[in-house]
């Protein structure tokens, strides 16, 4: 598992719950949910999908860890890390 | 073709989900109807065998004309199927899918007071579900011709955004012209009800996680077990309550627009079957299978703007419902407990109540009511 993979894991995991999801258009570093129009059950089905992708703990306080992609990218690869599954 | 809201005229008919000769159940979905709220699922109101189809796919039915005929049970043959013509055409037994009783209005299909047109125009506009409303007569005195219809039904179609965007205003500036609004608003202290779902959350994987916006829900059915007034319809000049509380949850369909399908019983559905409903609903209704029921028979709306939103909204009744319960989104705000000011995250929930059913003393004890159930959230 390399970060490369988790990108186009949590990418995967956000067009499911935004199919009209324009991957280039999207800046990475910042919040997607000032760039898309998302709600919270669109939030907690995103969150859903990287937890049944990557089998890994996610917290309801470390949401706003993952509204950003790269931001997603670095908390996965830190749970993962301590998981022992990176 | 049963009448799925107040805004609806009329639907097309996708396909037969069932065949001449089969046995039908009351419940069961036997056809699939594009409307401008999607492809729905059509439920039969009646128990018994389906033994003509009337309506084609591709064809676009009124609401209220008849689509198919069921033989009930223990009854004889039916009586020769011949396709309606025009609405007095409309047999009353055995029609597959009547509009379900009770509190639905069917849009009238011949034109109101000031609008001109010849009868023979106003038998075709039922015929092709057209909406004299919407034509411009080239006839005598602006007048509506049989010409004038047929070249109305021969317009091309709306987009589906646009058909949407018409459904509400219609149904909006129906419900501003006829009903008596009156509003009032009330800042409830949320702080209760977050801090136990975050303890709950904890506990459980994001599967079975739940929204606050449950618990908002919840609240909303059981403060109107104790206020019957603002649960029910307005039909024939008067109203009539529901003893079932089916709420309509407004759902925001991306740039198209928004509809507020039912969840049904909620004041009987425990939080996590409640959370389960939501999901199924929401997912529903953005990538269809909304089923008739759940679009003709909300009791109520609640509205709930939900995270970057706005502090307070004012919604507009949803005829024949009599009230609509709004939420904004949660702010964090200086709070007054036991005398020092602390942070407390709050919500405004408003209600627009109908004059003609209720007044403003008993609606603020209704959101009185709301506030009080979110203290004691475990209760819920």
């Amino acid at each position: 598992m390399t970060d490369k993979d988790i990108r186009r894991i949590v990418l995967n995991a956000l067009s499911g719950v935004a199919p009209e999801l324009d991957e280039a258009a999207l800046e990475l570093d910042k919040s997607f949910r000032d760039q898309i129009d998302i709600d919270s059950m669109d939030f907690l089905n995103y969150v859903i999908a990287l937890h049944d992708a990557l089998a890994v703990d996610i917290p309801e306080r470390d949401y706003p860890l993952l509204a950003s992609i790269d931001g997603a990218v670095a908390y996965l690869s830190a749970q993962l890390k301590a998981a022992g599954k990176y | 073709m049963p009448s799925l809201g107040a805004d609806m005229e009329a639907g097309t008919l996708v396909e037969w989900l069932k065949k001449p000769g089969d046995r039908v159940v009351r419940g069961d979905v036997i056809a699939v109807v594009e409307t401008h709220k999607g492809a729905i699922e059509i439920e039969v109101f009646q128990t018994g065998t389906l033994e003509t189809l009337i309506a084609k796919p591709g064809q676009k039915v009124a609401v209220g004309l008849p689509m198919a005929f069921i033989r009930g049970e223990g009854e004889g043959a039916a009586a020769p199927a011949a396709a309606p013509t025009s609405q007095e055409a409309q047999p009353t037994p055995r029609v597959a899918m009547p509009p379900p009783p009770g509190p639905l209005t069917v849009p009238p299909l011949t034109a109101p007071a000031g609008v001109r047109a010849s009868p023979a125009a106003r038998k075709r506009a039922a015929e092709l579900a057209v909406d004299v409303k919407r034509i411009a007569g080239t006839g005598a005195g602006g007048a509506i011709t049989l010409a004038d219809v047929e070249h109305a039904a021969a317009a091309p179609a709306p987009s589906p955004i646009d058909a949407m965007r018409q459904a509400i205003g219609a149904a909006m500036a129906r419900s501003k012209r006829e009903i008596p609004h009156y509003y009032l608003a009330h800042t409830i202290d949320l702080e209760p009800a977050l801090r136990w779902l975050e303890e709950e959350n904890a506990k459980r994987p994001p599967p079975e996680r739940v929204l606050y916006g449950v618990l908002l829900l919840k609240a909303v059915a059981r403060a109107l077990h104790e206020y019957r007034e603002f649960n029910g319809f307005w039909t024939n000049g008067r109203f009539q309550p529901s003893e079932r509380i089916h709420l309509g949850v407004a759902i925001s369909i991306g740039k198209s627009g928004l509809i507020a399908p039912a969840i049904h019983d909620v004041d009987n559905l425990p939080i996590p079957q409640l959370m389960s409903a939501l999901r199924d609903l929401v997912a529903r209704a953005r990538r269809g299978g909304l089923r008739s029921s759940e679009l003709s028979d909300p009791t109520i709306t609640v509205t709930s703007l939900g995270e970057q939103s706005a502090e307070t909204v004012f919604p507009v009744i949803y005829p024949p419902q009599v009230a609509i319960v709004g939420f904004g989104m949660v702010l964090e705000r200086p709070w007054i407990v036991a005398g020092a000011v602390v942070p407390r995250r709050v919500i405004s929930c408003s209600l627009a109540g109908d004059h003609r059913v209720s007044d403003g003393h008993r609606g603020a004890r209704f959101l009185s009511a709301v506030a009080r159930l979110l203290q004691e959230p475990q209760s819920l």
